[in-house]
Parts: structure tokens; C-alpha cells; sequence
């Protein structure tokens, strides 16, 4: 089946472009650019509107085993599609966690559920302890793209460096949780008037960096691959340039959360708006929304992390930590572009692009014969979200209520439309 | 005989031909030990006691049989049950047993350095069986004699040394050896049981078994402890057996006629196949225990020669004490 797509706007985050063109595509791959419509193409007249590599959202917690009530891959796998996310890079934080050849090729058969593509990372550690490191070799072989513990710091460094070095020789990639884990334990809040005055227990954004340059000097040791899941604070920046300039193989992503809000919003103890790490100040985020146009910081990611409304309807600190973000996560960042932060090359750089590169996928271009996962959207219409709208089964999202701007319109993977 | 040292603590302070000139005694100790009447008087009268601070059966079965074999009073004495655990510091003991007037102390210590602290207290000749993860040096000259005797020769033979390296003093002790006598050393291993700093040693770094094993002459497995098998260095034994475990398969990409040896004891399963360690045209293993024995008399008897020249230097000069 051959798909032309004309009259669009091509957002090309390799060529740095926006600019209007067409698209062909042919047996799920893509196969001309701002050529005229083959023969018997099926035309699409995008009418001036966004056409994009579709996102590659890494960090998505799908609650399965054990949670499949917050999330399932099918749920799931419908709010991507809706929000314009092609791939899916899920995290292995489930009950129990995807440690094994064995569970991975589980949850493997299970994101057969999902319209959209699937890829999983796997613990760094069994059942995430910190304790013991994972068959890294055979987890590879059934398919894992990366190593994470989530938000569980490995506060054994030797184990750390241990894992680093193993994973070195497989050419594994590591993605650690930049934070000093006993500082930050228990903290709901970053440290300063803000954690003061509501007595909220807090952290200080250096724990983060401290994390973050133990991590970097462990790389060193190592030569060993590493991404940093989230920076959040402006303090950790010049550190992750530093190993960058040393050559080190490093990189680093944020959520789309601590682009968009800060920690003011928290307001009156609302638990949708508490996050691993905090929410931080104005100053940090405007840092990071930087750091992201000059490439510093690598990836934009949801960090896709449904709650039931059990766990959010505690008091603050006691919370479960966390926002749903699949559908969310494109009119988030296009704020950061209606606010003329980021452009729309550069955002999708950091959605798409190079989370894809990262992780050696073969997707986030609109390269001719790359494969045709492509979201057209409208990045100018209006809407006031309503939470009960999402399609994911958890409705925990800090944008209820909020005017956003920018709706997908149609969502393909591999050429198979799955949206729209 | 060119082999003229007081004490035998590692492979690093050993010349070539002092190398040569052990292998070539051990040689006939082999033919010795392969007669019906195996004894020789070279430590007749002599007083052999064995040190044992760390579990060992089979080195120290070997030292006791060829201080036997040799004609020496064989004293074992199981440090884990001594005096040790009463509180007496290495130097103390070692005075107490000088005292006792042997003539080889023969040591086993699970601190790296500890044998050559006590060679330093005692008046007889001192052989290190291992200390820490520094030296094992009859291990080497043992693994030297079962290739000179497999190959023909020590040089010009690529080794390939697999497994925990960044434990084992059987690995350090080799790789001197071998390198000294200019064979090729390659290290194969997982990045976490690779010791820091290895690629100085003048030898070859291979993470991927395949590629190590290419062409080698010798494939040296070594043991992987149980305590380091289970997520700490290694993610699993099975994860371990998969990538680093001897198989026919990996073998295959060793020279045709390579020698397969391992230190023992061997875990079967975990760093090499059972089938491998049993193939007679492949497996020296048995060869290695063989040569052990025979290693150990010439050692001892060569020391035991330096002992008596020296004691007899110092009672012409009338300095003997």
C-alpha cells in the first residue's frame, strides 16, 4: 500500500528543518520525499499541518505483571497512539521486575496488545536490590535496549562500577538515576522557601549533581556506556558538559514535567504534581528548556508513570510519585514551543531522534527506507484537557483542567495508521 | 645449575635458565616418580614443615608427598587451628618455628606479600604455595613443565589465560613465566574479573571468548570462585558458562592441536565442560597434578643445595649460627 502525504509542514529533526514538502510511503517504510504521488497512492492532504517522525517515549511504566489495574500494554498502547508516540521504551519497574530472559519474554508476548511499537528495558539488578547485577548478556539476547533500576540509585559503588564495566564488554547501555539516595530519601519537595513553608520534606538540588558526578567518575573508571534518566537541576549541567568534553559516552534526558512546571505548582498539596525527583525551581527549569535547545540534555520523555487514584489521594509526602504523560507529553512540549523556548526540530530532536539513536532503534528520521512511523498534528489548536479523557486506565496527570495547545491528528506505525 | 637463590617466593625475581635449569631437574624427577621405588635422599635429615594459613588439599598433599619422596621429616601444620586464632601475630609464629630449627618452611597465606614478610624472620629456605592474589610460583613452573613437555617448547606459543584473572596469582604467576620464557599472553575475561590495568602487562585484553581463543596454542582456564559467581562479578554461573565457559565449540577456535589445562579443582559446568576436561587428546589436567609433584622436588632439592652451600659458606668463615 503506498500512502502520499502532501501539503505538509515536514518536521526534520536530523536536517534541522520546518518547512512545507510531502511525504510517500510504501510498505511501511518511507519511500520519497516532495515527490509527486505515485500512481494509485491513497493522497493525504495534511493542509499545512505538522508532520513528524513519530516519538520514541523512554520510560514508560506499564503495570504489567502486577499493576495491570494502573496500566495495561493495551491501555497504554492506545494513549500512545493518541499522543502521537510510535515507540514505546518501557521500564522494567513492575511487581516483580522484568530481571530475567524469562519475564522479559513476557511482557514481550504482552506488547503484542500495543498498536504501537514496543521496546523494553530491563532491571540492572535482580528484583532491583542493588544487590546482584542481571544476566546482561541473555536479557540482550531477548531484546533489552538498556539497563535501569528506575529511580532506585545503586548505592553499592563498586556494584555500580561492576555493572558499568559487564556492560561495557556487551556494549550494553546503563541508565542511571543521578541522585544521592540518602539525601534524597523520603524528600517530596526540592530544598528552599517553597518545602519551608508548606513543611513538606525536601532535598537539595546538589543531591542530584552529587549523584551525577559519581556516576560520570564511575564512566571514567569504566569506559562504559551511560545516560542519565533525568537532570533536573541547572547545578548538574556543567558536570554532564565536563564528561562530555572529556569524550566520555554519556547522555542525558529530562521529563516533560520539569520543562513545563515548577515547583509553585505544587499549590495546595497536590499529589498529581509530585515527581521523582521534586519539581524544581523556575530558574532550573529555564535552565533545562536551554539545555535542551543547545543539545546538552539529549531526550524529552514522558516518564509515563500511572496511579491509581488510591495512591495519589494521600497526603503530599505519602503520595505515590509519578504523572501518566503518553498523550500528555506532545502538547506539553509545545508550549516550550508556542513560549519560543524550543523549536519544533529541536523538540522532536529530543523526542524522537535521539532516543532512538541512543538506543540503536531504527526510527525519529524521515529519511527515505527508514520505517514509516510518522504523527501528524496541529501544533495551533486549542483545548482544555479533561483528565477522564485520557485513554490510559490511571487518570493522574498535573495538566487537568489545563489550556493546552496542539492535537494529533493521525498517528502511523510502520505505515499502519493507528490513530486518527 | 644456575638456580642460586635463598628462597622461592614468586616467578618475578627468576631468570630464564633459572627457570630452565627447575624444569630440567623436575624432568627427572617425573621419570623418578614413575618408578615402583620412588625416593631419592637429596633432603635427607632435612626438616620440611608446611604452613598452610588458607584451605588447601591438593598443593598441600603435593609439598608433603614430594618433601617425602625426598627424604625429608614432613611436618603439616593446619594454621587455621593454631595459634593464629589465639592471637599470635605471622612474625611471632614464624620466630617460634625458626626456633624449632627447620629447613623448609613451606607457605600458604591469604594476604598478598605475607610469605616474603616471613621469609624475611627465619633462617631456612622459604616456598611461597600461593599467597594472596600476588604469586603461586610452583603452579607456574608446574603448568611451564606439562607445556614444555605437550609443545616441545616455552617460546614462541600463544597462551590464552581465561577466566578471573583479577583473583588469581595462578594467572600472575603464569603470565610472568610465560612472558619471561617470550611466549604470547592473552587475557580473556569479563571486564569485572579483568585486573585493573592489565593491558601493561604486555599482554593481550579479550572480553569475547572466541577471539581469545583464536589460534592459541594453550587454553589455560582458571577457576572461578562460588562466592564471586552470583551478581557481584558475574551475573549468574549459567550467563557465565554461556560466554566464558570452555566448550567444544569455543575450543574449536583454538588451534587444532591446543592443550587444554586448568589448576583446579574445576567447577564442571561453570568455566569448562565436563567433556573437555576428560578428553584425553585435548586435557592435560591430570598431566598438570603429575608435574606437580615433580616441580616440587626439584624446587626443594635446589633449595635444599643453596641451604647447605650457604650453611657450609658460613661454617668456614665461622659465622653459622
Amino acid at each position: 500500500m503506498i500512502l502520499h502525504f502532501e501539503n505538509a509542514r515536514l518536521i526534520d529533526p536530523e536536517a534541522g528543518t520546518d518547512a512545507p514538502g510531502s511525504l510517500t510511503i510504501a510498505d511501511g517504510f518511507i519511500a520519497a520525499r516532495d515527490e509527486a504521488a505515485p500512481e494509485g497512492a491513497e493522497v493525504i492532504d495534511c493542509r499545512g499541518r505538522c508532520l513528524a517522525p513519530g516519538i520514541v517515549d523512554w520510560g514508560v511504566k506499564i503495570g504489567e505483571p502486577g499493576e495491570r489495574h494502573k496500566e495495561s500494554y493495551a491501555s497504554a498502547g492506545r494513549a500512545a497512539a493518541a499522543g502521537g508516540v510510535t515507540t514505546m521504551i518501557v521500564r522494567p519497574d513492575t511487581q516483580p521486575p522484568i530481571d530475567t530472559p524469562e519475564s522479559l519474554s513476557f511482557v514481550a508476548r504482552r506488547a503484542a496488545d500495543a498498536p504501537v511499537r514496543v521496546r523494553h528495558m530491563a532491571s540492572l539488578t535482580k528484583a532491583r536490590e542493588g544487590r546482584e547485577m542481571v544476566e546482561m548478556a541473555f536479557l540482550m539476547d531477548a531484546g533489552a535496549v538498556a539497563f535501569t533500576d528506575g529511580v532506585r540509585v545503586i548505592r553499592d559503588t563498586k556494584l555500580m562500577n561492576r555493572c558499568l564495566g559487564y556492560a561495557r564488554g556487551l556494549g550494553a547501555l546503563i541508565v542511571g538515576h543521578p541522585q544521592e539516595p540518602t539525601l534524597s530519601q523520603g524528600a517530596a519537595a526540592t530544598k528552599g522557601k517553597f518545602a519551608s513553608l508548606y513543611g513538606i520534606p525536601d532535598v537539595s538540588p546538589l543531591a542530584e549533581l552529587m549523584g551525577l558526578e559519581r556516576d560520570l567518575a564511575l564512566v571514567a573508571m569504566t569506559n562504559g556506556r551511560y545516560h542519565a534518566d533525568q537532570i533536573t537541576t541547572a547545578a548538574a549541567l556543567p558536570a554532564l558538559g565536563r564528561a562530555r568534553k572529556a569524550g566520555l559516552d554519556v547522555t542525558a534526558g529530562v521529563s516533560i514535567h520539569h520543562l513545563t512546571l515548577n515547583e509553585f505548582d505544587v499549590g495546595g498539596y497536590r499529589t498529581f504534581f509530585r515527581f521523582t525527583p521534586p519539581l524544581r525551581a523556575e530558574d532550573d527549569r529555564a535552565a533545562l528548556v536551554e539545555a535542551v535547545a543547545d543539545g546538552e540534555i539529549d531526550v524529552i520523555a514522558s516518564f509515563h508513570t500511572p496511579q491509581d487514584e488510591e495512591s495519589k489521594r494521600l497526603p503530599f509526602a505519602e503520595a505515590a510519585p509519578g504523572a501518566v504523560g503518553l498523550q500528555t507529553l506532545l502538547p506539553a512540549a509545545l508550549r516550550l514551543y508556542h513560549q519560543g523556548g524550543l523549536s519544533l526540530p529541536q523538540l522532536f530532536r529530543a523526542m524522537s531522534l535521539n532516543p532512538a539513536r541512543r538506543l540503536g532503534l531504527d526510527a525519529g528520521r524521515l529519511a527515505v527506507d527508514t520505517p514509516a512511523d510518522l504523527v501528524l498534528f496541529d501544533p495551533d489548536a486549542p483545548f482544555v484537557l479533561d483528565r477522564f479523557a485520557l485513554l490510559s486506565k490511571s487518570k493522574n496527570t498535573p495538566f487537568d483542567g489545563a489550556r493546552m495547545q496542539g492535537k494529533v491528528l493521525g498517528t502511523w506505525v510502520g505505515g499502519e495508521r493507528v490513530f486518527g | 645449575m644456575t638456580f642460586r637463590a635463598r628462597h622461592l617466593l614468586g616467578i618475578e625475581p627468576l631468570s630464564p635458565p633459572e627457570i630452565t635449569s627447575i624444569l630440567d631437574l623436575a624432568d627427572s624427577y617425573v621419570d623418578l616418580n614413575r618408578r615402583t621405588i620412588k625416593h631419592s635422599d637429596a633432603l635427607a635429615g632435612m626438616t620440611q614443615i608446611n604452613m598452610f594459613f588458607e584451605n588447601s588439599t591438593r598443593t598441600q598433599s603435593s609439598f608433603e608427598l614430594a618433601g617425602k619422596r625426598l627424604g625429608a621429616d614432613v611436618m603439616n601444620m593446619s594454621m587455621q587451628t593454631s595459634s593464629v586464632k589465639k592471637g599470635e601475630t605471622l612474625i611471632d609464629t614464624a620466630l617460634t618455628l625458626n626456633a624449632m630449627r627447620p629447613d623448609l618452611l613451606v607457605v600458604r597465606h591469604p594476604q598478598s606479600g605475607a610469605v616474603d614478610l616471613l621469609s624475611e624472620k627465619v633462617n631456612c629456605a622459604v616456598l611461597n604455595a600461593g599467597d594472596g592474589r600476588h604469586e603461586h610460583p610452583t603452579q607456574a613452573l608446574l603448568d611451564a613443565l606439562t607445556i614444555r613437555r605437550a609443545k616441545g617448547r616455552l617460546h614462541r606459543l600463544t597462551v590464552a589465560i581465561c577466566g578471573d584473572i583479577a583473583h588469581s596469582r595462578v594467572a600472575r604467576s603464569n603470565l610472568i613465566l610465560l612472558g619471561k620464557m617470550e611466549s604470547r599472553i592473552r587475557l580473556v575475561g569479563p571486564a569485572t574479573l579483568m585486573p585493573a590495568g592489565a593491558g601493561e602487562f604486555g599482554c593481550e585484553i579479550y572480553e569475547d571468548m572466541r577471539e581469545g581463543l583464536a589460534d592459541a596454542d594453550v587454553v589455560m582456564m582458571l577457576r572461578l570462585q562460588k562466592e564471586r559467581m552470583d551478581g557481584g562479578f558475574i551475573p549468574s554461573e549459567r550467563e557465565y558458562y554461556h560466554r566464558w565457559g570452555l566448550d567444544a565449540e569455543k575450543l574449536a577456535h583454538a588451534k587444532p592441536d591446543a592443550i587444554v589445562m586448568h589448576p583446579g579443582p574445576m567447577n564442571r559446568g561453570v568455566e569448562i565442560d565436563g567433556t573437555i576436561a576428560d578428553d584425553i587428546n585435548r586435557s592435560v589436567i591430570q598431566d598438570q597434578v603429575e608435574m606437580g609433584v615433580a616441580v616440587r622436588m626439584a624446587a626443594m632439592d635446589l633449595l635444599a643445595r643453596n641451604l647447605r652451600a650457604e650453611r657450609g659458606r658460613a661454617m668456614a668463615e665461622g659465622t653459622y649460627v
